[in-house]
């Protein structure tokens, strides 16, 4: 059951992941290989464990049993789940220059170039707070174009924004990936780009009746 | 898979199996039910009715009986839920959480008849039912971590976060808990002259010590039964629909 | 990782002052506890000045309390907790940072204005000195051990009472001698014992609550 990664190079790869949630199990011996340049559309019905995939890539979420394997110790990876992660007090360059500073600095130009990317030209010294849910969203995935990353973690990241925002949105996916990152995504939206690979979460999730836990302990 | 960097035995790893576990603890319960019985009836019945009547406090002094093992347990029951949840932080042992959340009512109920039966030994002793000396008000402190470590365990809804919480939590509050001791009589040889201590235990004959060792022994079987029983009903709860369970003929099948 | 820790600082202090109340509703609280311990139990002097110190230490517990559950809840809330707890750095350096502005904001005014508190409530002014002394090494402690309850209770319904459940317990060393440090000073006594004894107590929350309340975020 142990999982070998090909010679070829990879970002993240995950071996024999499983979750469980309140003893029922999620989802239970998922391999899978992340190469650069790869975007992966990960599906499954509501409460499928979509999201606590991504948190468990990202290092969210405890890994009780299987592992998650990183190519190295300093790959960065951006996750942006459901909440946004910005402070409403702050405006949207103050947010973006504390995200930044989390691993690294940004120069101010920077951060408006970022902004003006994903169209918030003049926003810049608002208040979050004062956003629309749409233009919260951008501030929060403006950081992608601010902090080079070499995997995006993004969860339903469609959420709220108009159709203009959706279709650059998916430029800048493409565009990240043919750069040579990987993103991992789940979106009830299908993503029309001709490399996207689909990963069903539906097929891993066991049976009734079966349990993780039979199996003891879970390091032996 | 994560390693633990220690070497441990074989069986300290089959103990974390829940099957194993269960099968185990099944077969260890009905002794543990009978020492207890035996010894609490006997040590309960020497020292309550036989012993020789102590010649300063009279009869009152054989609250002892229960005081004491209920205050030893309940110190013993808060560092063993702390060991147990330590176990299950660095091993990731789901068994030894439920063990350890299994300690928190018993050794609640422990503090709980440590602070009355203090009171009411109390009574005749000083005159009234509560003094703020060393001994009961850190009983009373250590209640009221059992009782955050309770609040805290029903609070987290989803089972393996909230075991992980207790444990950490657990293991704090021992850390504490000599430093609480060690405040509290401190404060306590400020404020008051006299240190009369709850438990005046310079030369006991054996008569009156032997039943105490009785009692606290049995004291100790009857936790050791409890903390059996629940561990085994928390696995049934996780395990319901696991093929091994359907095998032991305590449980009747649905 | 020292440029981390003051991102965050820096971060914090540009909300607090953002929002001042976060700084000024502890000190209110502060001043309205002991304003009113005269008003429900006597103005007397000669009463006030004993039960002093004990009622200034209780009233800075329960003032650092009432701030401490917001330390990790608002950012939780918003997905800026995780977001902290992704980047590269241990999880206990951003506990650290978070508490040194939690001090900051709600320990260190309590300090300043301890002075005025010690004339409202008649202590000597001999204790003064040693009053601004005992709280200066205990709200850091009463600080770092409430973090631990607080990254405990993040994301808990609830939460706020069961914090103070949590943590009282912990917190009856750091009283016990922190107002019987000021009561002895009163008294001309010395006071290097029980200082000896808080800065202890001080080195020990620094040690496990970083780890404590690190790996308690991580849940």
């Amino acid at each position: 059951m142990s999982f070998t990664p090909s010679s070829e190079s990879h970002l993240l790869c995950t071996s024999a992941l499983a979750c469980e949630r309140d003893s029922r199990v999620l989802y239970n011996d998922l391999n899978f290989v992340v190469k650069p340049g790869h975007l992966w559309h990960v599906k499954g019905r509501n409460g499928a464990g979509k999201t606590t995939l991504l948190r468990q890539l990202a290092g969210l979420h405890p890994v009780d049993t299987g592992e998650v394997l990183y190519s190295n110790n300093s790959i960065k990876i951006i996750y942006i789940g459901h909440k946004l992660g910005l402070k409403e007090q702050l405006t949207a360059d103050e947010n973006l220059s504390w995200l930044a500073g989390l691993d690294g600095s940004s120069t101010q130009r920077q951060r408006y170039a970022a902004l003006e990317h994903v169209g918030l030209r003049g926003y810049e010294e608002n208040p979050v707070a004062q956003l629309s849910a749409g233009q919260k969203r951008r501030v929060a995935l403006a950081r992608l174009h601010l902090c080079k990353a070499d995997v995006w973690l993004l969860d339903e990241p469609f959420t709220s924004l108009d159709q203009q925002g959706i279709v650059d949105e998916i430029d800048w996916l493409n565009q990240h990936t043919r750069a040579g990152g990987a993103v991992l995504m789940t979106s009830h939206q299908d993503i029309n780009l001709p490399h996207v690979k689909i990963l069903d979460l539906g097929q891993y999730s066991p049976l009734l009746g079966e349990c993780l836990l039979d199996k003891g302990s879970a390091i032996i | 898979m994560t390693e633990s960097s220690w070497r441990m035995p074989r069986w300290f790893h089959q103990m974390g199996s829940p099957k194993w576990f269960y099968g185990f603890a099944g077969i260890l319960q009905p002794w543990f039910a009978i020492a207890a019985l035996g010894l609490l009836t006997w040590g309960a019945l020497w020292g309550l009715a036989f012993a020789p009547a102590d010649y300063q406090q009279g009869n009152s002094f054989r609250i002892m009986y229960v005081h004491v093992p209920a205050a030893i347990l309940s110190q013993s029951i808060f560092l063993g839920m702390a060991v147990a949840g330590a176990v299950g932080l660095v091993w990731k042992m789901k068994v030894a959480f439920m063990v350890a959340r299994s300690c928190i009512a018993i050794g609640a109920t422990f503090t709980a008849i440590a602070l009355v039966t203090g009171a009411i030994w109390g009574k005749p002793t000083w005159g009234a039912y509560w003094v703020w000396d060393a001994r009961l008000t850190s009983t009373l402190v250590l209640f009221f971590l059992y009782a955050g470590i309770m609040a805290l365990n029903q609070a987290i809804s989803e089972r393996h976060i909230a075991g992980k919480a207790t444990a950490i939590l657990a293991i704090v509050g021992t850390i504490n808990i000599p430093i609480i001791k060690y405040s509290v009589e401190w404060w306590n040889t400020l404020h008051q002259s006299s240190s009369f201590t709850l438990t005046a235990k310079p030369s006991m004959p054996a008569e009156m010590y032997l039943p105490l060792l009785l009692t606290v022994l049995g004291s100790y079987c009857f936790f050791a039964l409890v903390v059996l029983m629940r561990t085994r009903s928390q696995i049934v709860q996780s395990q319901s629909g696991a093929s091994w369970l359907m095998q032991h003929r305590d449980i009747t099948g649905a | 990782m020292i440029r981390f820790m003051w991102a965050i600082v820096r971060r914090d202090l540009l909300l607090v002052a953002r929002q001042p109340a976060e700084m000024i509703n502890p000190l209110v609280f502060f001043l309205l506890v002991i304003a009113l311990f005269p008003l429900g139990v006597s103005p007397e002097a000669a009463l006030l000045s004993q039960t002093a110190a004990g009622v200034i230490w209780v009233a800075a517990m329960l003032a650092t309390l009432l701030s401490l559950e917001l330390l990790f809840k608002l950012d939780h809330d918003d997905g800026s907790l995780e977001q902290l707890l992704l980047a590269p750095y241990p999880s206990w350096s951003l506990v650290l940072a978070k508490v040194f502005v939690h001090w900051l904001v709600s320990g260190l005014p309590l300090i300043l204005i301890s002075p005025l508190i010690a004339t409202m409530l008649f202590l000597p002014s001999q204790a003064v000195p040693t009053l601004m002394l005992s709280l200066l090494i205990g709200t850091p402690t009463l600080s770092l051990l409430g973090a631990i309850g607080a990254a405990l209770v993040t994301g808990v319904r609830g939460g706020g009472m069961l914090l103070t459940l949590l943590i009282l317990p912990l917190y009856v060393p750091v009283i016990i001698f922190g107002a019987s440090s000021v009561a002895a000073a009163a008294q001309g006594m010395a006071i290097d014992g029980y200082m000896a004894l808080l800065a202890a107590m001080f080195v020990f929350a620094l040690m496990i609550t970083p780890w404590a309340a690190g790996s308690a975020l991580k849940l």
